[in-house]
């Protein structure tokens, strides 16, 4: 049995669906950066099979996969600085709770 | 390797010299001369506009295999950004020698320089892993930034919200460029464009959709604004200011270059009706939530929402005009909006008071700030001999200059409707503080020099870009 690009990329749309699916109904502050997560690697898949199934002469998805990884780690870095900042602040990381300015 | 590409980066190499000196100097001044550090940057800062508008070699470069291009017109736009950053950093003085900031206020210098750069690289990229790396840059710092008075909870709250909203946008932007790789095989501008114009589909239109709504979070067009009002009430006034005039202009260029070099072929089958609505929805929204406001800060963040959407305006005509349009929209807007905010940070600085109610009677105890307030929300609302005005009138030209439909003098009408709405909740903070009475109004003050040179020069931008017609001639030479 053949493994074509479909078996790649269907996996990684459900993982990027999996991510926005928890991003707006989790509501503790780490299960939505979780998500988030869920959807940057699935674009990180995307990149590297369309580059190895359809464009396997340049390396372009490759590179692109290399820096979205540490831009992703960079951003989950600051998102969890920020997120120990609040709890030290409330105590609490829920959503739902950190709503003191609205409309 | 060829290093005189490296001549290219004028700018870029200009600023990360400076951000050097200022780290150096934050890390290794002794005690005594820290204090010293906000007006050197400001000084560094003014020496970099210059050497902004020194002449180069050549006008036109490339450097890092077709990776970054500049060109007259980025040039002019990065001109008009260190302006915006220079009123900044000159209203900023005052809060970061005080004394709750003063102890981290490097940082907070760091981290502008650093947003700056990226941002920098976010315009002049033509390959979208420069792109996003500009864009990462130039957001990511700013979330720290946003939670930078660590004593306010609000200042958290609203870091949270930015951050979480800011990673879900660049996901959603980052799994648009994946389809539009699939699709295209490069990331280059050019090449996209070239392989769009042969193969146009469902799924072309898919990633373009993904690639409007990442960058609808950046400059908080209306389906995608909800996190601008809590951001911009949270964050350090300081920091707000930023947030709304050079992280917008800058994500409003770097959309409009997008969307006319990357997608340009796709301009009538798909984005052009994609921004009618989003335009249309903006701006009226962004009118309708202003009027509401009692907070300054959440007023001037609805005001800037539907600023986005006049932004816009020219976009869509999709004529060279429109770019120039768009700079002065966006240098006219800097000083305006820097006005508003200077007025309302030297306020809150005194006092501590930025409700709307707190404004009434101003004109009786500081007949100064209120002026300049009036002529900030003059200039906002575009009302005539204002810079406001004008850009406004260029804006709404440039999108009728392109073509005769019926549906683009619609959209004018409607933005034309829209400017007569804004005008009520505008000329509400005017009455607030010329008629209406208080028994407790803001006792008279007199507001730090730096405060004052700042607010003097955007009232000299605002009065001089309505009068002195050379600024335009300029950008329109500048582009064609």
């Amino acid at each position: 049995m053949d493994i074509t690009l479909i078996w790649y990329l269907v996996p990684a749309l459900v993982m990027f669906c999996c991510g926005v699916y928890g991003f707006l109904t989790r509501r503790n502050m780490i299960a939505m950066l979780i998500s988030l997560e869920l959807m940057l690697n699935a674009v990180d898949i995307n990149f590297v099979v369309f580059n190895r199934y359809l464009y396997p002469g340049s390396m372009e998805g490759w590179m692109f996969t290399l820096f979205g990884i540490a831009i992703a780690a960079a951003e989950t870095a600051l998102a969890i600085a920020i997120i120990i900042n609040l709890f030290r602040v409330s105590k609490n990381i829920d959503v739902r709770d950190a709503t003191k300015m609205k409309y | 390797m060829d290093y005189s590409q490296f001549l290219a980066l004028k700018q870029e190499i200009g600023l990360l010299i400076i951000f050097l000196l200022v780290f150096l100097y934050d890390t290794f001044a002794c005690k005594k001369s820290q204090g010293a550090l906000p007006v050197i940057t400001t000084v560094l800062m003014a020496v970099l506009v210059a050497w902004g508008f020194c002449p180069v070699v050549k006008a036109d470069a490339v450097a890092f295999a077709g990776m970054y291009v500049t060109s007259p017109v980025m040039v002019a736009i990065k001109n008009i950004l260190n302006v915006g950053v220079l009123i900044v950093l000159i209203q900023s003085i005052k809060w970061a020698n005080s004394e709750f900031t003063s102890v981290r206020r490097g940082e907070f210098y760091e981290l502008i320089l650093l947003t700056l750069l990226g941002m920098y690289f976010m315009i002049s990229s033509r390959h979208f892993l420069m792109f996003i790396i500009g864009l990462e840059t130039a957001s990511l710092p700013l979330c720290a930034l946003v939670a930078f008075d660590k004593n306010r909870y609000e200042s958290h709250e609203a870091a949270i919200k930015y951050v979480l909203t800011a990673v879900f946008s660049s996901a959603i932007l980052l799994m648009g460029l994946s389809l539009v790789y699939g699709l295209c095989g490069t990331l280059y501008y050019e090449g996209i464009s070239y392989a769009i114009a042969s193969n146009f589909g469902v799924m072309t239109v898919v990633g373009l959709a993904f690639v409007m709504a990442g960058f609808g979070f950046k400059i908080s067009l209306v389906p995608f604004h909800l996190w601008t009002a809590d951001v911009y009430q949270g964050a350090p006034t300081s920091v707000t200011s930023y947030l709304s005039v050079i992280s917008k202009g800058s994500a409003a260029f770097a959309f409009l270059v997008v969307l006319t070099q990357v997608f340009g072929t796709l301009y009538s089958e798909a984005w052009e009706w994609m921004l009618y609505a989003l335009i249309i929805l903006t701006i009226t929204v962004g009118n309708l939530f202003a009027m509401r406001q009692v907070n300054m800060k959440r007023f001037l963040a609805f005001s800037s929402i539907s600023q986005a959407g006049y932004i816009m305006l020219a976009v869509v005509g999709d004529t060279p005009m429109g770019v120039s349009a768009l700079m002065f929209y966006v240098l006219v807007y800097v000083f305006s909006n820097l006005a508003a905010f200077g007025v309302i940070g030297a306020i809150e600085n005194a006092t501590g008071k930025v409700e709307m109610t707190d404004y009434n009677g101003l004109y009786k105890t500081n007949p100064r700030l209120s002026f300049t307030m009036m002529l900030a929300m003059f200039s906002l609302a575009g009302i005539p001999p204002f810079a406001g005005f004008f850009s406004k009138f260029f804006v709404f030209t440039s999108a009728l200059s392109g073509s005769e439909s019926v549906a683009l003098y619609v959209l004018v009408l409607i933005a034309l409707i829209n400017t007569i709405i804004s005008l009520y909740y505008y000329l509400l903070v005017v009455k607030a503080m010329f008629i209406n009475d208080s028994e407790t109004p803001i006792a008279t003050f007199r507001s730090a020099c730096s405060e004052r040179l700042g607010m003097w020069i955007c009232v000299a931008g605002i009065i001089g870009l309505g009068i002195i017609s050379y600024f335009y001639n300029y950008l329109l030479n500048v582009v064609a």
